[in-house]
């Protein structure tokens, strides 16, 4: 799995979490409410989180190869014009549904707008910090404490799966032929068992440090700068979004 | 005065197996106990009951004359520093220094005392050129001495360690020996690498079917053969102690 996170140092970084998680919110609120056939709209979210990109000096090939979770919709998308009822249009000779292409263009602009500002802000934000920005959000806490533990496990899970494979591959184990695709079938059950065992182990060894359901905060005020300064992206996309709706 | 009390500790687990049948101990401040025994005999069963993790079925813990029960969890958490045999179970922040705050800051340190006593722990195992990298990308016994300076960030009364050697080469097994020899702090260690335990402790205990089977200095222990046969213990191959 490739990290989503991208240390550095630049003003997007050193916003506080709870400023990011809010503005992203509200973002993909605005992305959602926009009318499909308001393509300048899209246009303009689009060029704001691309200004978000330079400022976090983000490279687009590095968003671009994450952004790829996306395939499933977008071939959903790519395939209703020509699946959906409906009056048709003729591009470049073929028959389209003009309600499915439509609808196409709607889950593609607003899925994929979606996970560029997901990956923005996973990006510029630790999931330490992430788990903090919320708590300081006060989600509820039984929501925090399974967020937390969720980041710990993931990790643990793959690295136990990793194990396993290796030692499978080194007693003749070869997974990419179909056939053997049983032995993999039969681990998981295994992986399962390991992995409680290990993610209990791993409980324990937070609870030993006084871990109490809360990740440790050093809550420094927030300054309405930070606020102003990271709502920008927010208050432009509610912008375009009044401005359209008009 | 008196780090550590444990008075006829007994416990059974859900399913009904019998762990600890009346274990008595009494740890002086300052000592550096070995808890001995083969496999199964009880011995992390122990450790898990001295912070609490576990609630005895039966008998009493004091730690530094704090009684462990649900009121003084917090308390005990802190004064018990228990250093898990896999350091992956224990590490899990995205950098050392986050790793080695992270139990301070669960018992309320902040700002610039936390960042005096992550130095500090760090400092104390030697790894404080490496605060910034992540505990994943270090070697085994570096993160051994990481997983131990989160614990030590604690400031513990009384610190444990489950087989703190198991899985470590030599050099860095005796790094870490000689960091816990430096540490000057109440120690209570699990193992059954009988020549470390000669090392690090003066006296050890054994253990085995849930009790208390040998009490004395590691030295007399270590050489009753018959005792160590007993109990399913013997050293390791090319050495003697007589």
């Amino acid at each position: 799995m490739q990290p989503f996170h991208r240390p550095g140092d630049t003003p997007v970084h050193r916003l506080p979490a709870q400023v990011k998680i809010v503005t992203a919110l509200v973002f993909v609120l605005c992305v959602v409410a926009t009318r499909r056939t308001e393509f300048l709209a899209f246009g303009l979210y689009f060029a704001v989180l691309a200004g978000v990109w330079t400022v976090a000096r983000i490279p687009p090939v590095w968003l671009a190869k994450r952004a790829l979770i996306e395939t499933p919709f977008v071939i959903l998308a790519l395939a209703l014009p020509f699946v959906a009822g409906g009056p048709t249009v003729d591009v470049l000779g073929v028959a389209v549904s003009e309600q499915g292409t439509l609808a196409g263009w709607n889950i593609l602009a607003k899925g994929t707008l979606g996970v560029l500002v997901s990956l923005t802000l996973a990006a510029t934000t630790s999931p330490r910090d992430l788990i903090v920005g919320l708590q300081r959000l006060r989600v509820p806490a039984m929501v925090i404490t399974i967020a937390t533990l969720m980041l710990r496990y993931l990790e643990v899970i793959a690295a136990e799966a990793r194990r396993m494979r290796t030692a499978r591959i080194c007693r003749g184990h070869d997974p990419r032929f179909l056939w053997q695709v049983g032995a993999t079938a039969r681990g998981i059950g295994t992986l399962f068992v390991r992995s409680y065992e290990r993610g209990e182990r791993v409980h324990l060894a937070m609870v030993s440090r006084g871990w109490a359901g809360a990740m440790p905060d050093d809550p420094r005020p927030v300054g309405r700068s930070a606020w102003l300064l990271g709502l920008v992206p927010a208050a432009v996309a509610a912008a375009v979004l009044v401005g359209v709706s008009l | 005065m008196t780090a550590l009390l444990v008075d006829g500790l007994a416990y059974a687990y859900p399913d009904g197996h019998q762990a600890l049948f009346g274990v008595d101990l009494r740890v002086e401040e300052g000592e550096r106990v070995a808890v001995l025994g083969p496999n199964g005999a009880g011995k992390t069963t122990l450790v898990l009951h001295l912070n609490g993790v576990l609630t005895a079925g039966a008998g009493r813990i004091e730690v530094a004359g704090l009684p462990v029960a649900k009121a003084n969890l917090k308390e005990i958490r802190r004064r018990v520093g228990v250093v898990f045999q896999d350091p992956d179970d224990q590490l899990f922040m995205p950098t050392v220094r986050d790793d080695v705050a992270f139990g301070p800051a669960n018992f309320g340190l902040r700002g610039a005392d936390l960042d005096a006593r992550v130095k500090q722990a760090l400092d104390a195992v030697g790894m404080a050129d490496h605060a910034d990298r992540s505990p994943m990308h270090l070697s085994g016994g570096q993160r051994r001495r990481v997983a131990l300076a989160t614990v030590l960030a604690c400031d513990p009364e009384i610190l444990v360690l489950d087989e703190p050697s198991a899985n470590l080469e030599p050099v860095a097994r005796r790094e870490l020996a000689e960091v816990l020899l430096d540490l000057d702090r109440t120690m209570l260690m699990v193992t059954h690498d009988l020549p470390y335990a000669l090392q690090v402790c003066p006296r050890s205990v054994l253990i085995d079917g849930g009790v208390i089977v040998a009490d004395g200095p590691t030295r007399d222990l270590l050489a009753d053969t018959a005792l160590l046969a007993a109990h399913r213990l013997e050293l390791p191959f090319g050495f003697r102690l007589d």
